[in-house]
């Protein structure tokens, strides 16, 4: 193809774009769109894989019968949810093996918070509800993206998360309303994951690196500030609610533009974390090779045992 | 006999929250997502019956004691599940072995449970006895696939299978509670499963190229509180909220 | 690290309730079309979502291609006597 050619099958993809019309699998696509497509959604597949770890830590110290199912189901949602992305991600050509090598390799990010430790119970209300709570404001966005398999994918996902979040603040409001060793032990658990909570959302829009394209393919449908503030907006009455504060003396509502400021993100840490080196990054990535290694003589039986018996078949087919 | 049925159920509800609990370790850590998500169905199915038993027995019992109290707050003698079901996951070929051996009991037992006298058993046991066909349904399609696998998984399976061979004695070795229930049309007489258990066994064998282990099963203690080694562990963790902070609601 | 042959991929279609046709809902890998079933029923049924499922492996969908869509699908387009409102009726007449 000449590159006159592609100029024009970009522009026409672009005018469908701004027309609103889904991008399916066969459809022409720029390479770029394709690579950062299977760039975001690999990470949010290595994202939900990566978390199921964290919360998975208190499944086994659940406090009661109805906390354990509800966890459990939880934690196996994210499971199905990794699933279902890797399945849009392999719409785009890409595997499920590779990318799940890529992310053991170190060479595929995935979402920081999960970097953090679970040293309570409350942290398990507090990742539910914040952390969850975070993740649901970007992916209601998601579900309006351009490319068909990844929002339809998304559409899913927010309709099974949407009890994820009630959960973690369910558990808050329970250790709110309790002993005062468990409105402490609820305190600390928001005192932790505020602020990485609101790194979730991203470096600031003026540090951001793939945003512009990104909203111009219409991959992404709002910045990283804009959903950080609708976050915080939405979520310090639910803290007022709880009777809890979160740790930031700058917060104050703004009469003026109708939001809450906050203060300062410590973008060292963020980017300390991000590069590899937070409290648990390489727990995480040992124990999901861990996983990995240890599967494979698994998944390679059931291989071998389906090629024997789809061989015994047709042996079988053809002398009758 | 009220006393008498309260710790039959208990014994019911111990096997499915100790192996419920024992799955749930799987989850995040399985061989390839989808099978980590069928491990954990398996688990919510376990711990859903778990809750159903208890929940009864808590009626039963009439002490003010909830499904959580029972779970939680008993010491390892307390507990009267099988030593097979308390055993470590190991690798994935332990664990589908200790699974089909309790699978393949679990299926006929509850076959049997659902003609109960006692009503409300028999519902539970109506409602598991579908999730249990498709627990067998798994392990069994594992078990073949392992044993008839590649040679490394062959040895894995084999391996697997051997080692709790000797828990499956247990099963069958009918206590006093047992008889009583047994006899009383309430309870299961476990011994008459004993023939048809290792017939199917054997069949599923068969089809995996797995050798019946050389050994007769024997060993037992369970279902009378005296457990492995591996229960007190898993309690200590299991427990570890109720203990550490008494008397509070999560 | 890697596995010598990767799970193929399957496409999962469900019908969430008889009467409703079969619908296309997400893909997953499995060995055959038997563990496909199964996997399918474990991971896009946990909210029982179906009660029937269909499995095929994905290289065998033959897929019509996105360049021939104007001639594949545009001539319908102006057909527009094959829709009833293209028939003028008067609204007197009632059950046609």
């Amino acid at each position: 193809m000449s590159d006159q050619q592609i100029l024009n099958l970009e522009e026409r993809f672009q005018q469908r774009i701004d027309a609103e019309i889904k991008v399916e699998p066969k459809d022409w696509m720029p390479e770029k769109y394709r690579k950062t497509l299977i760039r975001q959604i690999s990470q949010h597949a290595h994202s939900e894989i990566v978390g199921m770890l964290p919360e998975g830590n208190w499944i086994s110290r659940a406090p009661s019968l109805r906390r354990k199912v509800a966890l459990l189901a939880k934690v196996q949602d994210e499971a199905g949810h990794g699933l279902y992305l890797y399945s849009a991600a392999e719409t785009l050509g890409a595997e499920r093996d590779q990318l799940t090598r890529d992310l053991l390799d170190g060479k595929a990010k995935y979402s920081s918070i999960f970097n953090y430790p679970t040293l309570s119970w409350a942290d398990i209300g507090a990742i539910g509800w914040l952390v969850d709570g975070a993740a649901i404001m970007n992916q209601v966005m998601l579900t309006r993206n351009s490319y068909g398999p990844y929002a339809r994918a998304m559409v899913k996902i927010c309709k099974e998360e949407s009890f994820h979040q009630r959960q973690g603040y369910e558990i808050m409001l329970t250790l709110a309303k309790g002993t005062e060793e468990q409105k402490a032990m609820a305190q600390d658990a928001l005192n932790r994951w505020w602020w990485p909570s609101l790194m979730m959302f991203g470096p600031s829009d003026a540090e951001s690196t793939h945003s512009a394209q990104s909203m111009k393919w219409k991959i992404k449908r709002k910045s990283n500030d804009e959903l950080r503030q609708q976050f915080v907006d939405v979520t310090i009455p639910q803290a007022d609610f709880l009777g809890l504060s979160v740790p930031d003396k700058d917060l104050k509502w703004n009469e003026e533009s109708g939001h809450y400021d906050f203060g300062p993100i410590d973008w060292d840490e963020f980017w300390r974390v991000v590069k590899g080196n937070g409290p648990c990054n390489r727990d995480r990535i040992k124990a999901r090779r861990k996983a990995y290694d240890e599967g494979k003589w698994v998944r390679e039986a059931a291989m071998a045992h389906a090629e024997k018996k789809k061989e015994r078949k047709a042996k079988l087919a053809k002398s009758a | 006999m009220k006393e008498r049925l309260f710790d039959y159920i208990l014994q019911l509800g111990d096997n499915s929250l100790i192996l419920g609990h024992r799955l749930s370790e799987w989850c995040g850590h399985g061989p390839i997502l989808e099978v980590d998500m069928a491990l954990t169905n398996i688990s919510l199915d376990l711990i859903g019956q778990t809750r159903n038993y208890f929940q009864y027995a808590a009626k039963i019992e009439d002490k003010g004691r909830t499904e959580d109290d029972l779970a939680f707050l008993r010491t390892d003698r307390q507990y009267r599940n099988y030593l097979l079901v308390e055993q470590p996951n190991g690798d994935f070929a332990a664990t589908i072995a200790r699974q089909f051996y309790f699978d393949s009991f679990h299926l006929l037992f509850l076959q049997e449970l659902v003609k109960s006298k006692d009503e409300q058993l028999a519902a539970i046991a109506a409602k598991s006895v579908k999730e249990v066909s498709y627990h067998l349904r798994f392990s069994s399609d594992w078990l073949i696939r392992l044993g008839d696998g590649t040679e490394e998984s062959r040895t894995k399976m084999q391996e697997g299978v051997d080692d709790l061979w000797n828990f499956t004695a247990e099963f069958f070795l009918m206590n006093d509670l047992e008889k009583e229930m047994a006899a009383a049309g309430i309870g299961v007489d476990v011994q008459a499963l004993e023939e048809s258990y290792y017939a199917q066994i054997q069949e599923v064998f068969e089809a995996a190229k797995i050798q019946m282990p050389d050994y007769k099963p024997g060993q037992i203690g369970g279902k009378d509180g005296m457990h492995s080694e591996h229960l007190g562990h898993l309690l200590a963790e299991m427990q570890y909220m109720q203990r550490a902070y008494p008397g509070m609601e999560w | 690290m890697s596995d010598k042959k990767n799970w193929p991929l399957y496409e999962v279609f469900i019908r969430s309730k008889n009467g409703l046709n079969h619908r296309h809902v997400g893909s997953l890998h499995a060995t055959d079309e038997e563990m496909a079933l199964e996997n399918a029923r474990d991971v896009y049924t946990r909210r029982s979502e179906g009660v029937s499922i269909w499995v095929v492996e994905s290289r065998h969908i033959f897929a019509s291609n996105p360049d021939e869509a104007g001639e594949l699908f545009e001539p319908a387009q102006d057909k527009v006597y094959r829709h009833p409102t293209f028939y003028e009726l008067p609204d007197e007449v009632k059950h046609i």
